[in-house]
């Protein structure tokens, strides 16, 4: 309904001329804005599973916080017969504005893929600006969700400039305001950029895709059959690229899932982890942790059966489940308050360190030290993945990321080494050297620069009776003394009071104060 | 630690005999639930007003030959009688919780039973070491073994126990019922010897009359019998029966015998003494059993009548004499309608359900069959044996009650609480939360035991017990077995071995929702929805930004269940499905009270797409709660495509293959066997969904397959 201070007669300045201000002309545009496209186009958008870009915000947000912008604006190319009439569209191809997510501030921008397929004008790209440029004074995370063909050709260079304001845009905030994005569709060619400067990108299955090129011109370059599912859709992207972090089953339960993951976000870089009500009792002792560590070194655990055993209420939203599975990242709750968690999958590749799994991690910490998040790493860990596939790659370049991210992190850092932390990669996760706040080791921890068999092999060479020097090393090294005889980490603890601990020493560390010297930008190894 | 008076209570030293004053408890059976570590042997306990006795001297020391609930069990009992107790252990089982509760443990060997539980070398060196006086050997294992008795004899280790003549007399399924003939014990039609091929096999089927069951003559447990009803089904059977009685026993010899169609099972309590003295000590009644084992037991039977009770007791304790049996043992009837009944085999070690008759008579059979192996005369004349209340036993498995009753199911217990809360209520088991259940041994959890003045109470008990049980992490039968106790053909007493093929012929398929209790279910989960979204307002602390949550004191929601679509309106203070109670998001049990009526639900799992899954009345139940904006929307979701399973076939259950019988390019006919997985000793045939040909195979024999691991896939 219009608003009742516009719904006022015609003003009448002087006396024969007559400026008509039509309420009812803003009543069109405003209807005409919340069909975007018209209804066969939501009707179509219906059919393919997907929901309208209005819809989406709907639901994304609480009942009626909606506050849209721009709901006015058109688009301004005039070639190609864009400027007649029934190429306006009130609002253009986005729909922007801001809201409540469980009552706490957003930005959001919701493309509307019924309108010229949602692809990006000038217009369109200044309406995202400005609510990006809104939160970033306010200090509030932006959601952007995407579903565009692309540029607006018609528009040229315009909707080229669009993107890289945009892009700007997105660089400026990173760190500042947590920006998320969720891809709802297609989403090609530069328009992938701006997905990939934000913070979390997650996809629907099955209706969304990710590429810089689509099957078509990979088929005309590389002579490559591919699908656009392969090419680019979820599948790819969470499992084998790791351009995505998480994928759900169709609009409606993916925009649920914003909402619970929004739960965990501060809302920006100058407020501090947010601390929910919690039932979970902070003391709780978790007895079944006491034999999740099996006795034999080579033996294989989950991971996740720990975190899920130390958090409130099990409750872990996992970022990247399938990629890199070798180690583990994601938000839970420590008495109401948000934690970032990094563990070493023991179930996957030994829980060792590669290529893929150093960047995942390192991005994540990066993530929460930006915002506050403390950090609690569990460490079970081999070293890092050997061979020339890791080698070629880059693991050297790759690994120091990771080891970068977590010295260079000044948000409280609270690790648990669960068993091995062997070689370099002990002191990459986290280690007392890199400002760990509190260490702690599980009576099963073995912090040394290598197993038995490799350590024995080189101290003993050519001695005959390696079992037992074998033996010698186990007594004197697989276990936590060595490293707690000189204070590298601060106590040997019963797994069972793992989670009473880890609340006692979040809430001392919650005034934790820590800054690195001044830098224009520190120079991460890229 | 339970005040002394409960218990009975000894005054150690003395010559033997010791003075053999005992008061026999007129309570329930009930083990103490907080291991007692310090020997009670010397009682100068002031308070107590109690009858003071002796403490039988019996052993110093005992190994348990056993692993999981009964050697815990057998530890209790040790440790009320003051007897140290050693474990023993295979490498995974090295944190268990009998080798914790034991005062030593060592290990025999690695995971397989073969190569530890079943290591006669090992056990024997590790009884040496520790120096244990005796064995008990639990039930299973090596419990019925008459080599593992004459190696212990042979060493001067007493066995807990009857001696190797009368194993091995009533071990042998042939030899048992010759024995039992002679003794004037009725026994069933069938052929006495061992069969040798599967013409044999046919041939001696026909003779009998159809239907015949094949069972393995070592055998016991369910493990290695089938029924056959015509001769392909006989020849099949005896394939498989001789394949899992070589797995499982080593010892692959058949026998067959006319198959008691609809029939009950009800077996006998015996306890004898080296001294010619033998007491019958009730039945239990087993009757629901899936695939030949027990499911849910009662003591006493609700079919017996006094003068059959005393006529199947005599003749268990006839048998018992014949064999000059000694110790604890078992002697199971099969009756019929006309409560005509028959011998089908007796167990020579304690069995899996002794808590009941435990229950009813107050005896500890545990601490009898110790003081029995020791040389003791028995304390109690047949007189003095009461059947007091009514007791019912649950077997609590880790396994999918949906897959024909019970197919096993492996896990690590994520979380696990017994009902201990409850009065009257016995649990019987071996594991903790943290613990795995592998597919290396038998996947029981717990034995679920109540006790009541009456059957209704008992089992108005076990009802509750089920509700409070939490156990999270592995998938049990849990719905399976709160259907059958509040089944109206469980309660009225009608029940024989086809119960649950009579009474769920297509398959167990969970509690069946009406009107009342599916608004129930919909009204706990919108509870829980509107509990959780308005928590997720509550964010504390000073904030930057001012939060503005959403007041609302009504929701309009819908739900999803199974098939069906619900919308309601829920009032928040003020409504008309009330739902109250103490619990809050945190808890495992939510104890609701739900119009007046008091329910205990748990919730399973609730993620932020509104999916609940609600455990109700026994079975869990998937709700999805959306907002009704989201139900709308949602009606434009696609329905995403399920997997064609019939060209595909999936291990149903984690476990081993021991056969596949097709390769590439060959035709399967519909119901034509596929490949064998056997778990937890058992071997399951899959079969092809459809007429096809096969496209690939993705397993050879040999191989550890995960469930729902691809098995083979057809064209």
């Amino acid at each position: 309904p219009a608003h009742p201070a516009l719904a006022r007669p015609p003003l009448a300045i002087g006396s024969n001329l007559c400026v008509s201000f039509p309420p009812e002309r803003i009543d069109m545009k405003r209807k005409a804005a919340l069909v975007g496209g018209g209804q066969k186009r939501i009707d179509a958008q219906h059919k393919r599973g997907k929901l309208t870009a209005r819809e989406r915000v709907e639901l994304l947000l609480d009942p009626e916080s909606f506050v849209e912008s721009d709901m006015f604006v058109e688009h301004r190319c005039s070639d190609f017969g864009m400027e007649q009439d029934r190429n306006k569209f009130p609002g253009d191809s986005v729909v922007t504005g801001r809201g409540r997510i469980n009552g706490r501030l957003v930005y959001v921008f919701s493309q509307d893929f019924t309108v010229f397929g949602g692809s990006l004008s000038g217009a369109h790209a200044q309406k995202i600006c400005k609510i990006m440029d809104q939160a970033m004074t306010v200090g509030a995370p932006v959601i952007g969700l995407n579903d565009s063909g692309g540029a607006r050709i018609q528009e040229g260079v315009e909707s080229l400039a669009g993107y890289a304001d945009i892009f700007l845009r997105n660089v400026l905030a990173s760190g500042v305001v947590p920006q998320i994005s969720l891809i709802m569709g297609p989403c090609a060619g530069g328009a992938v950029y701006s997905p990939a400067l934000t913070d979390f990108t997650f996809m629907v299955k099955d209706t969304s895709y990710l590429f810089i090129t689509g099957p078509d011109v990979v088929k005309s370059v590389t002579n490559e059959d591919v699908t656009q599912e392969e090419l680019g859709g979820a599948k790819t992207h969470t499992t084998v690229s790791g351009v995505a972090h998480h994928a759900f089953e169709n609009d409606v339960d993916a925009l649920l899932n914003m909402r619970e993951f929004f739960n965990f976000l501060p809302l920006s870089n100058q407020d501090p982890s947010p601390i929910r009500a919690c039932h979970d009792p902070s003391d709780r002792l978790v007895t079944s942790l006491d034999t999740i560590v099996p006795f034999e070194t080579t033996k294989a655990y989950d991971m996740l059966d720990i975190i899920h055993a130390i958090v409130d209420e099990r409750d872990f939203f996992e970022i990247m489940p399938s990629y890199a599975k070798n180690i583990v990242v994601g938000f839970a709750r420590m008495n109401g308050r948000t934690v970032g968690i990094v563990g070493n999958q023991p179930k996957v590749a030994s829980g060792c360190l590669d290529i893929n799994s150093s960047v995942k991690g390192a991005r994540f910490v990066r993530f929460c030290d930006a915002f506050n998040i403390p950090i609690i790493t569990f460490v079970d860990v081999p070293g890092f993945l050997p061979g020339t596939a890791q080698e070629y790659g880059g693991i050297i370049r790759h690994g120091a990321k990771l080891l970068y991210a977590f010295a260079e992190a000044t948000v409280p850092k609270i690790t648990i080494i669960t068993r091995k932390a062997y070689g370099g990669a002990y002191d990459v996760m986290s280690s007392k050297h890199l400002r760990g706040d509190v260490n702690y080791a599980w009576p099963s921890a073995e912090v040394a620069v290598m197993g038995a068999k490799g350590a024995v092999q080189i101290i003993f060479r050519g001695k005959e009776n390696q079992a037992e020097a074998e033996a010698e090393y186990v007594e004197k090294f697989a276990n936590p003394f060595p490293a707690a005889v000189r204070g590298f980490v601060d106590d040997i603890i019963e797994p069972a009071t793992t989670r009473k601990k880890i609340c006692r020493d979040l809430e001392v560390l919650a005034s934790k104060k820590q800054v690195n010297p001044w830098k224009k930008h520190a120079n991460i190894p890229l | 630690m339970t005040t002394s008076c409960c218990f009975t209570l000894f005054i150690c030293g003395g010559p033997l005999p010791p003075f053999q004053l005992q008061t026999v408890s007129l309570e329930p059976f009930f083990l103490p639930r907080t291991a007692l570590k310090k020997s009670r042997r010397c009682v100068g306990d002031k308070n107590t007003k109690s009858v003071f006795c002796l403490p039988p001297q019996t052993f110093d020391k005992i190994l348990i030959a056993n692993r999981g609930e009964i050697a815990c069990r057998v530890i209790k009992t040790c440790q009320k009688m003051g007897i140290k107790s050693v474990a023993v252990h295979s490498d995974v089982d090295a944190s268990a919780v009998h080798v914790k509760m034991a005062d030593e443990a060592v290990c025999v060997g690695p995971a397989p039973t073969s190569k530890s539980y079943l290591n006669m070398d090992a056990i024997m060196d590790a009884i040496r070491s520790t120096g244990a006086q005796a064995v008990h050997p639990g039930y299973g294992f090596l419990s019925e073994n008459k080599e593992f008795a004459k190696r212990l004899a042979a060493e001067g280790v007493t066995f807990i126990g009857p001696d190797t003549h009368a194993i091995m007399a009533m071990g042998d399924k042939i030899e048992s019922k010759l024995i039992a003939k002679a003794a004037k014990v009725n026994t069933i039609p069938g052929f006495d010897g061992v069969v040798e091929t599967a013409d044999d096999a046919v041939k001696i089927a026909q003779q009998i009359g159809y239907p015949v069951m094949i069972k393995a003559s070592a055998g016991g447990g369910g493990k290695g019998m089938r029924i056959a009803w015509n001769d392909e089904e006989t020849r099949e059977g005896f394939r498989f029966s001789s394949q899992e009685a070589a797995s499982s026993f080593g010892d692959d010899r058949l026998l067959i015998e006319k198959y008691i169609d609809n029939p009950r099972h009800i077996e006998i309590q015996v306890l004898a003494d080296k001294h010619g003295n033998a007491l019958w000590l009730n039945e239990r009644e087993c009757s629901i059993q899936r695939r030949n084992q027990k499911v849910v037991e009662e003591a006493p039977s609700t079919f017996l009548d006094s003068v059959t009770r005393r006529a199947m007791g005599e003749q268990a304790v006839q048998l018992a004499k014949a064999v000059q049996y000694s110790s604890a043992g078992t002697v199971e009837f099969l009756v019929d309608s006309k409560k005509n009944f028959y011998f089908l085999e007796m167990n020579t070690r304690l069995q899996v359900e002794h808590p009941i008759t435990e229950c009813i008579t107050g005896l500890d059979l545990v601490e009898q069959m110790i003081r029995v192996a020791k040389g003791y005369k028995l304390l109690h004349k047949q007189e003095d044996i009461p059947i007091n209340g009514w007791a019912i036993e649950s077997r609590v498995y880790a396994e999918d009650p949906y897959k024909s009753f019970g197919l096993p199911s492996i896990g690590r217990l994520s979380q696990y609480q017994e009902p201990l809360n409850l009065s009257n209520v016995r649990v019987d088991s071996g594991i903790q939360e943290g613990s795995d259940i592998s597919i290396y041994y038998d996947p029981m959890i717990s034995k679920l035991v109540t006790y009541g003045a009456t059957r209704a109470e008992a089992l108005s008990k076990m009802e509750d017990a089920l509700d409070n049980y939490v156990i999270r992490g592995v998938t049990h039968n849990i719905p399976l077995l709160r259907e059958i106790i509040t089944h109206p053909r469980f309660i009225s007493g009608d029940i024989s071995t086809n119960f649950l093929p009579e009474v769920y012929p297509d398959g167990f398929k969970g509690h069946q929702l009406e009107v009342g209790n599916r608004r129930e279910l919909l009204a706990s989960a919108a509870a829980l929805y509107i509990t959780a979204q308005l928590r997720s307002q509550k964010v504390l602390g000073n904030l930057r930004v001012s939060s503005t949550p959403v007041e609302c004191t009504h929701w309009e929601l819908c739900a999803e269940l199974g098939e069906g679509l619900y919308s309601m309106e829920v009032e928040v203070d003020g409504g008309k499905v009330e739902v109250s109670g103490q619990w809050n998001l945190a808890s495992t049990l939510l104890p609701l009270t739900i119009n007046g009526t008091d329910r205990m639900l748990q919730c399973l799992s609730r993620d932020a797409s509104g999916q609940i899954v609600l455990q109700y009345l026994g079975t869990s139940f998937k709700v999805r709660v959306l907002s009704k904006l989201a139900a709308e929307l949602n009606s434009y979701m696609p329905e995403k495509v399920a997997e064609d399973t019939s060209s595909i076939l999936r291990s149903p259950m984690p476990g081993s293959v021991v056969a596949v019988s097709v390769k590439p390019g060959d035709t399967v006919a519909e119901g034509q066997e596929i490949c064998v997985i056997e778990a937890m000793k058992m071997q399951n045939s899959l079969t092809a969904a459809k007429q096809a040909k096969v496209k690939k195979v993705h397993c050879k024999p040999g191989e550890t397959v995960g469930e729902g691991d691809l098995l083979v896939e057809l064209e």
